[in-house]
C-alpha cells in the first residue's frame, strides 16, 4: 500500500467514524434500525428512456418526472412521494448496476405466469393474499405503490420486519444457518451478519412460486442496510440467479424514517374480490355455453 | 408445612413462585421475554374442561379428533348471559362452517396464545412485537399510550406497560369476529383484554388473560396457563401462510369444471 492509498483510507475511517457518531446506536453498539420506515419512491425500477445515460437527474428534471408521475397515478399516490434522493441527488433508477439502469436480460424464455380466472390458483399472488402485489417483503423489499410502510425491531440475535402488506413478518436470524434445501419459503430464509456497520442479509430457500421478476427458487438475494442520518438507511440489494438473468443486478434506494403506526392489512380476511372474480368468470362460461 | 398452608391459603401459589425467579434482564434493565414460547395445552379445542371426541370429519380419523383437556378458566366456567350461551352452542354446532380459524382468518386475542403453534417475542429497549407461525399473524404492543384505536382489528390494539416484573398489555379495539377456541366460545364488539406476562423460570412464564364483554358475559373472567420457550438448538418459526391451503375450500365451488 502507498502513501496515498494509506492517506485516502486514513480519511475515510475517519469521515466515516465521523458520521456513524450521528446515528443512533443499539445498548451492543450496532447501528440501530428500528422503528417505522418508508420506502415509497417514484423512482422506477429501470432508468427510462428520457433519462438515457443520466443515472441521475437535475432538480427541475426531476419535478417534471415526479409531476407526470402524479398525475398519472394520482389515486394512489401519498404525500410526500418524490424520486429516490441518495446524498441528496434524484436517482433515475433503482438499479445502478448494470450502470445503464436496466435489469439485465433474461438467460431463459420469460416464465409463463397463468392469468386466468380458472381457480384461485390461477390468480397472481397479490390477489390472492399470499404475497403483497410488487414484492414489498420480497426480498428485495420492493417500493410499490401503496402501503410501503415497515416496521423493524432489533435484538442482538434478530431482525424483525413487519411488512404492512400483507402483514407479512421477515424473521432475519443473526450469524444462523441456511434451512436445507427441502425447506422452501415464500420470503425465503434470511440470515443477517454485520459487517462493520452494515447489516448484510443473505436470502435463498425461495418457494418455486415466489417468482420475484420471474426468478426461480435457486435466487438468491444479499441485501445491506447502512444507516446514513437520524431519518434515512440506505438499501442495497443484489439479485443473483443465473438460471434467470445473465449476470447479477443491484438496485439502491433510501428507507426513510415515517410517522406510524402501522394499521393491520388483514388482506385475506377482506378478500371479497375472489369470489366475484372467479363466480363472474364461472357466469360467463355459463353464458357463452347458452348460445 | 406451615408455609405450603399459608401460600395455599394466599390463593395464588404461582404469584409466589413468579416473584420467588428473578428473570434475566435485557440491556435496559426489563425481563429479559425474547424467545419462542408456545402453550402446551388443549384450550384451543375448548377453554373449558372437556373430554375427547371424535373428529367432526369422519375422513379425517385420528388426525383430527379432538384431544380431550384440563380447562384453562379460573373456577371452571365461562359465566355467559343465558341468551349468550344459546348462541356459543350454536357456535360450536357449526363450528366447521363458522370458526374463523377454519378458513385461516388472523386469531385475535388471546387465542393467537394457546393456539398449537408457537410465537416469537422481539423485545428491544423501543419496541415489543410478537410474531405468529400461525397466518403469519403479529402484534405490535404499543409502549407509550397510543389513544383510542382508530378502528378494529383482527389483532386489536395493544399497550403494554411494566407493573415490577411483570408485562400488563391492554388489548382493545377487538373485532368481533374472533372466536376463542373450537368450541365455539365468543365474543362480542365490547371485547376488552388484560394479558398479564410473568417469567417464572428459565424456559417458562406464567401467562393470564382478563376478559370483560358485558354484551356476553355476566362478569369479567380470566384464563391462565404456562407458556413454554422452546430451546431446541434449531428452533425457529416456521411461514405457516395457511390462506393456500384454504383456497380450495373456500373457493373450490368456482373452479372451472
Amino acid at each position: 500500500m502507498n502513501t496515498g492509498a494509506r492517506l485516502s483510507a486514513a480519511v475515510i475511517a475517519v469521515s466515516m467514524a465521523a458520521a456513524g457518531a450521528q446515528i443512533p446506536r443499539t445498548p451492543d453498539g450496532r447501528p440501530d434500525l428500528q422503528g417505522i420506515w418508508t420506502n415509497a419512491t417514484l423512482t422506477p425500477i429501470e432508468r427510462p428512456s428520457d433519462f438515457a445515460g443520466k443515472p441521475t437527474a437535475t432538480d427541475a428534471e426531476s419535478r417534471a418526472f415526479e409531476k407526470q408521475d402524479a398525475d398519472f397515478f394520482n389515486l394512489y399516490i401519498e404525500a410526500g412521494f418524490e424520486m429516490a434522493r441518495i446524498d441528496g441527488v434524484k436517482r433515475t433508477s433503482l438499479v445502478i448496476d448494470p450502470a445503464n439502469g436496466k435489469i439485465p436480460q433474461l438467460t431463459t424464455s420469460p416464465p409463463q405466469i397463468s392469468n386466468s380466472f380458472d381457480s384461485a390458483e390461477d390468480r397472481p399472488l397479490g390477489e390472492r393474499c399470499l404475497l403483497g402485489f410488487g414484492s414489498p417483503a420480497g426480498p428485495p423489499m420492493m417500493p410499490v405503490l401503496e402501503n410501503g410502510n415497515y416496521q423493524i425491531v432489533q435484538t442482538p440475535d434478530y431482525m424483525m420486519i413487519l411488512v404492512e402488506m400483507v402483514h407479512d413478518v421477515r424473521i432475519i436470524r443473526m450469524n444462523g444457518k441456511h434451512e436445507p434445501p427441502n425447506v422452501r419459503l415464500w420470503m425465503g430464509d434470511s440470515i443477517g451478519h454485520w459487517e462493520g456497520a452494515t447489516l448484510v442479509v443473505d436470502t435463498t430457500n425461495f418457494t418455486d412460486k415466489t417468482r420475484f421478476r420471474g426468478a426461480s427458487p435457486g435466487l438468491h438475494v444479499t441485501e445491506r442496510f447502512s444507516r446514513t442520518d437520524a431519518e434515512t438507511f440506505l438499501y442495497k440489494v443484489t439479485i443473483d440467479d443465473p438460471a434467470t438473468f445473465s449476470r447479477q443486478w443491484t438496485m439502491e434506494y433510501p428507507f426513510r424514517a415515517t410517522a406510524g403506526p402501522v394499521f393491520e392489512y388483514a388482506c385475506h380476511e377482506g378478500n371479497y374480490v375472489m369470489t366475484d372474480i372467479l363466480g363472474g368468470a364461472r357466469k360467463e362460461d355459463a353464458a357463452s355455453k347458452k348460445k | 408445612m406451615a408455609a405450603f398452608g399459608l401460600a395455599f391459603c394466599a390463593g395464588a401459589p404461582s404469584a409466589t413462585a413468579q416473584t420467588a425467579y428473578k428473570a434475566p434482564r435485557t440491556a435496559d434493565g426489563k425481563p429479559n421475554m425474547n424467545g419462542i414460547w408456545q402453550a402446551i395445552n388443549y384450550a384451543n379445542w375448548d377453554l373449558q374442561d372437556h373430554a375427547s371426541a371424535p373428529s367432526v370429519e369422519v375422513d379425517c380419523g385420528a388426525y383430527c379428533a379432538e384431544p380431550g383437556g384440563p380447562g384453562v378458566v379460573e373456577g371452571g366456567e365461562i359465566p355467559y348471559l343465558p341468551a349468550a350461551k344459546a348462541k356459543k352452542e350454536e357456535n360450536k354446532k357449526n363450528r366447521m362452517a363458522a370458526d374463523p380459524e377454519v378458513r385461516c382468518y388472523l386469531p385475535g386475542v388471546p387465542r393467537a396464545n394457546y393456539m398449537p403453534y408457537p410465537f416469537q417475542i422481539f423485545q428491544s429497549a423501543s419496541a415489543f412485537a410478537i410474531a405468529y407461525q400461525y397466518d403469519g399473524a403479529f402484534r405490535n404492543i404499543y409502549l407509550k399510550d397510543p389513544g383510542p384505536a382508530p378502528a378494529d382489528s383482527w389483532m386489536g390494539q395493544s399497550y403494554g406497560k411494566w407493573e415490577g416484573d411483570t408485562f400488563v398489555v391492554d388489548v382493545t379495539g377487538l373485532d368481533d369476529r374472533t372466536w376463542f377456541d373450537r368450541a365455539g366460545d365468543y365474543h362480542s364488539d365490547e371485547l376488552h383484554v388484560v394479558e398479564r406476562y410473568t417469567l417464572s423460570g428459565p424456559d417458562t412464564m406464567q401467562y393470564e388473560a382478563t376478559i370483560t364483554d358485558p354484551k356476553v358475559y355476566s362478569r369479567p373472567w380470566k384464563i391462565s396457563m404456562p407458556l413454554y420457550k422452546h430451546t431446541e438448538k434449531n428452533a425457529r418459526l416456521m411461514e405457516f401462510k395457511c390462506v393456500e391451503f384454504v383456497e380450495e375450500l373456500m373457493y373450490g365451488q368456482y373452479r372451472k369444471k
